[in-house]
């Protein structure tokens, strides 16, 4: 056993050393980590220079190429060393020093798209090639190999996989699928044969396209027979999935419309006010999360969490003020409380405009909320998505437990059936006026904060969803909660899956000419309020 | 009472009639069309500023003709149909010798026919379409042969196969994307290698369009995206690549309507790579631009405040107008229009901007990668400067168009084949 690892051992060396030989390129390692750090070098050239320094035995090698990757390489503008940047402190390439110069001499090594991309290949090699790293680290970057290596690069993995396929069974599996994927390109029918069945139990897409040209344009006839039953599978599965897919973005767009909605559901439906400064109430939300994140600048993501009943407050407050000094003035006259509200909406746009300037601001997404859970190479979900869905359904069963168990939400439901009924009762409908505003304008500031995740933080937030707001309360019957939410999640899927057969401007449209239709059939919406006043 | 009441208006009607005499005499007004409230404040308020900033500059080297310029800013509010109206009050009513405005193709050209009849001057900074051409405009921005094609030239030798072609719903996308497929097609790619989608101004919701975007290119075949998308859309757009992991490495998208000051509003970490292609970076290395860039910040108070390639166009118009105007000797809306055709004034790259006999001038052309501090990384330019194209050798309603304000042709759409002016159902 101990000799065979040896004769391995060997075997790699001579390996390395044929590669090395066999790369044409006179560059030593020094001159190449010269060129690398001169900032007068050519993109073409340092890229030449990172494939010298990868087929070198120095050790310093995969950190700066990984360092490369990420942008934390630096050069000195002294003496031409190399740093990488890590946890704040600038290390010398090859001596790990701690760097004690001045920070301005250190410049970023630029690089462009091509070497981002050769780097990252590059790296993933020396990760498979890497047996201090865990079984999955190498799996994953056998994964992202797949249709990406050329033929040569599979002769140097088959021997990582001959070597790891005892201990590793499931690396020197997906290492199958990498040489595989470049065996698709060999000239022999039978090698392309072989390789195609090997894939077939592979379900990604990434290979879809080379299925389809083999189907095509293979000579062999068997070869294209073969790749057609393999491309037909994988586009079902495709299929499905986008299918899935655009279910589950329907519901996040239709939790957004929810959440906006369904302040403006209290507002609007409950109290009859039509309320269109609702939309600068959300951006005031959203505007609380920016300051919140000016306030605690290392830690946006408790920032965020914080801003949530900050926002609320602060969005309820303005909320009760607009309340008490314009609206309560005008209760019964629709159209001048319209009027009213939107020159408030005007007030509050350009007193953002003033304050934070009209420039949008940058609202940091927390690391918890950014990238996606990958369900499989077909689907992934992404968290800030699945997060506002969790938050819509978490605001809309507290709003709905307020409403049904609380002495307020009695009031509210009260003062709102039939206002006089409810003051002789001995319920100070002024009082509830104020709050059920307040309540309103409150979620609205919540639905700012999930916006703030998802869209501009300016001060032109609000007019973006004022009017899908509206369009959501007026479908889904005013005053109930619940017909938001149906008609919320039915407005955001039917969106979502005619965006993709119409287009976005055309699926729009026939949104707002489905619910014109379906509003003069039922002019109460989804789910009609019972109650005594209702014809008022 | 009565009596300090009427000194206080003796006061004022003397210093009225005082400022008005000296308006008169001694100084030369300019008109400021930028909307300072509404969707395009965000955009169009610094070039007001860079304009006020530049104005301060002139006057303080002794203005122009000796006399001092005297800047009139209006706001049309992002309202279209306002930008016409207070054009006509800036001309008729202010009597300005050149107007500096509008961002959008719409609001130039709703100011167009304004302009025309009352033979005003109005200076454009921003890239548009193209398809145009009048004897009262100068377009300072670029036109698609100056930011559009070259992108895609650069594209193509990074070996991108496929290509997913996304903008805003109005009439400077559809008219390049038009442009672009055209170009493409020219280059042997098919209908089957292009995708195509436009969405509405401010679209917030972008996973369907982005999820597509990554089924159509990560088949194993190199794919772009070129993005007309404008203004605010840009921000949710680039927040759900990020999110959906659509890194440039993988997908490069290239922007169009994407500078330094639409960056402000996003965390550039996960966008580093993405390109944009433009005229101008603030990053360009070059002693004017330093000394720009230090003016701007001076004169705004505000390190942090960036410029952009509009600015730069502002930069280039402005100079050239105090040029021609000493050129001509005269104020006189002709004589400065003949004038303007051939100045050449030096750009902030380093290079020199010289006025067209079409109105448009020339530009380098420069393509860079987006940073993570957000600024950009130039990582390829023309060798020297474009000369824009008004009409598009690409369409085929236009490619036989030329235009040349000079005596004797002075027309803006001259059809070679025909060998006549307003040789174009799509008459200027």
């Amino acid at each position: 056993m101990i000799l065979i690892k040896v004769i391995y051992k060997a075997l790699f060396t001579l390996s390395l050393f044929l590669m090395l030989s066999s790369s044409a390129f006179a560059l030593t390692s020094d001159e190449a980590y010269a060129v690398i750090s001169n900032k007068q070098s050519s993109f073409d050239a340092k890229l030449e220079a990172f494939y010298t320094l990868s087929d070198s035995s120095e050790k310093y090698v995969p950190v700066l190429i990984d360092a490369a990757k990420n942008s934390n390489l630096y050069y000195s503008r002294k003496d031409s060393e190399l740093y990488v940047l890590a946890n704040g402190n600038y290390f010398n390439v090859k001596t790990s020093k701690v760097f004690s110069g001045k920070k301005r001499d250190l410049k970023r090594v630029a690089i462009n798209n091509q070497i981002r991309e050769s780097l990252a290949l590059l790296s993933e090699m020396k990760t498979l090639e890497d047996k201090t790293l865990s079984e999955d680290a190498r799996i994953e970057s056998a994964h992202n190999l797949i249709g990406k290596v050329s033929i040569s690069d599979a002769s140097r993995l088959q021997f990582i996989r001959d070597t790891s396929i005892s201990d590793f069974p499931e690396l020197a599996e997906n290492l199958d699928y990498v040489i595989a994927s470049a065996d698709l390109n060999s000239q022999e029918p039978k090698i392309r044969n072989g390789a195609m069945r090997i894939l077939a139990n592979l379900n990604s897409p990434i290979l879809i396209q080379k299925f389809e040209d083999i189907a095509k344009n293979d000579s062999d006839i068997s070869n294209r027979v073969y790749a057609e039953k393999i491309y037909k599978n994988l586009s079902s599965t495709q299929s499905f999935y986008s299918g899935v897919e655009t279910l589950y973005f329907g519901i996040s767009l239709g939790s957004v419309l929810v959440l906006a909605a369904i302040g403006l559901t209290i507002t609007f439906g409950v109290m009859g006010v039509i309320n269109m400064a609702h939309g600068e109430l959300m951006m005031i939300g959203a505007y609380t999360v920016y300051v919140m994140q000016q306030a605690l600048p290392n830690n946006p993501g408790l920032a965020l969490l914080l801003s949530i009943p900050m926002a609320f407050l602060v969005s309820g407050l303005t909320g009760i003020i607009i309340e008490r000094t314009v609206i309560r003035y005008l209760y019964g006259r629709p159209l001048e409380t319209l009027l009213a509200t939107f020159g408030i909406s005007l007030l509050l746009q350009q007193g953002v405009r003033t304050i934070f300037t009209a420039l949008n601001k940058n609202v940091v997404i927390p690391d918890f909320l950014s990238g996606a859970i990958k369900i499989n190479d077909f689907f992934s979900i992404t968290y800030s998505r699945f997060y506002i869905i969790i938050f819509c359904l978490a605001v809309f069963f507290a709003l709905r437990h307020i409403l049904k168990h609380s002495r307020l939400g009695l009031e509210v439901r009260a003062v709102s059936q039939n206002r006089a009924m409810a003051r002789n009762m001995g319920v100070r409908s002024e009082r509830v006026n104020a709050l059920t505003f307040g309540l309103g304008s409150g979620i609205a500031g919540l639905a700012g904060v999930a916006l703030s995740q998802l869209t501009n933080v300016g001060p032109n937030l609000g007019q973006n969803y004022i009017v899908d707001s509206f369009l959501v309360v007026v479908f889904g019957g005013s005053g109930n909660i619940w017909g938001t939410m149906v008609a919320g999640m039915t407005l955001g899927i039917a969106n979502k899956v005619l965006e993709p057969v119409a287009g976005a401007m055309l699926g729009k449209i026939l949104i707002l000419i489905g619910v014109i239709i379906f509003i003069q059939r039922r002019p109460r919406g989804l789910f009609p309020q019972r109650g005594r006043n209702v014809e008022d | 009472m009565v009596k300090i009441k009427n000194l206080f208006a003796a006061m004022a009607l003397s210093t009225v009639v005082a400022t008005s005499a000296m308006a008169a005499e001694d100084t030369i007004k300019i008109g400021v069309l930028h909307s300072l409230s509404g969707t395009m404040a965000i955009s169009e308020t610094s070039l007001k500023d860079t304009l006020l900033m530049l104005v301060n500059e002139q006057n303080k080297k002794g203005g122009v003709l000796g006399k001092k310029i005297e800047p009139v800013v209006v706001d049309p509010a992002s309202n279209w149909p306002l930008f016409a109206e207070k054009t006509r009050e800036l001309l008729q009513k202010e009597k300005v010798s050149a107007i500096f405005g509008c961002w959008t193709s719409v609001s130039r050209k709703s100011v167009l026919p304004v302009v025309e009849e009352l033979n005003g001057i109005l200076f454009y900074p921003v890239q548009y379409e193209g398809e145009e051409s009048s004897k009262n405009v100068f377009y300072t921005g670029a036109a698609p042969n100056q930011q559009a094609i070259p992108a895609v030239d650069y594209l193509l030798k990074q070996g991108v196969k496929r290509w997913a072609l996304v903008g805003t719903d109005y009439v400077y996308p559809r008219t390049a994307n038009k442009i672009l497929e055209a170009y493409l097609k020219s280059k042997g790619f098919s209908d089957k290698d292009i995708i195509v989608s436009y969405t509405p101004f401010g679209h917030s919701d972008w996973q369907s369009i982005v999820s597509d975007i990554k089924k159509f290119g990560s088949t194993g075949v190199k794919t772009a995206v070129i993005s007309t998308i404008n203004g605010d859309a840009n921000v949710p757009f680039y927040k759900e690549l990020a999110n959906q992991g659509v890194s440039a490495k993988d997908i490069p998208v290239i922007a169009f309507s994407v500078g330094e000051e639409e960056l402000a509003g996003i965390d550039t970490k996960p966008l580093v790579g993405h390109l944009a292609a433009w005229n101008y970076f603030e990053s360009v290395d070059s002693e004017v631009n330093d000394e720009f860039v230090d003016k701007w910040h001076k004169f705004i108070g505000n390190e942090s405040r960036v410029t952009n390639d509009p600015m730069e166009a502002t930069y280039i118009g402005f100079n050239m107008w105090v040029k021609a105007v000493e050129k001509a000797g005269t104020t006189d809306s002709d004589a400065v229009q003949d004038a303007l055709i051939g100045v050449a004034v030096p750009n902030l790259s380093g290079g020199i901007a010289t006025m067209m006999p079409n109105h448009h001038i020339t530009k380098p052309v420069l393509i860079g990668e987006i940073q993570d501090d957000g600024q950009f990384l130039i990582v390829d330019s023309t060798k020297g400067t474009v000369v824009g194209d008004a009409w598009s050798d690409y369409l085929p309603g236009s490619k036989d168009l030329i235009s040349d304000w000079r005596k004797p042709m002075k027309c803006g759409n001259y059809n070679v084949k025909l060998g006549k002016c307003g040789g174009s159902a799509d008459k200027k």
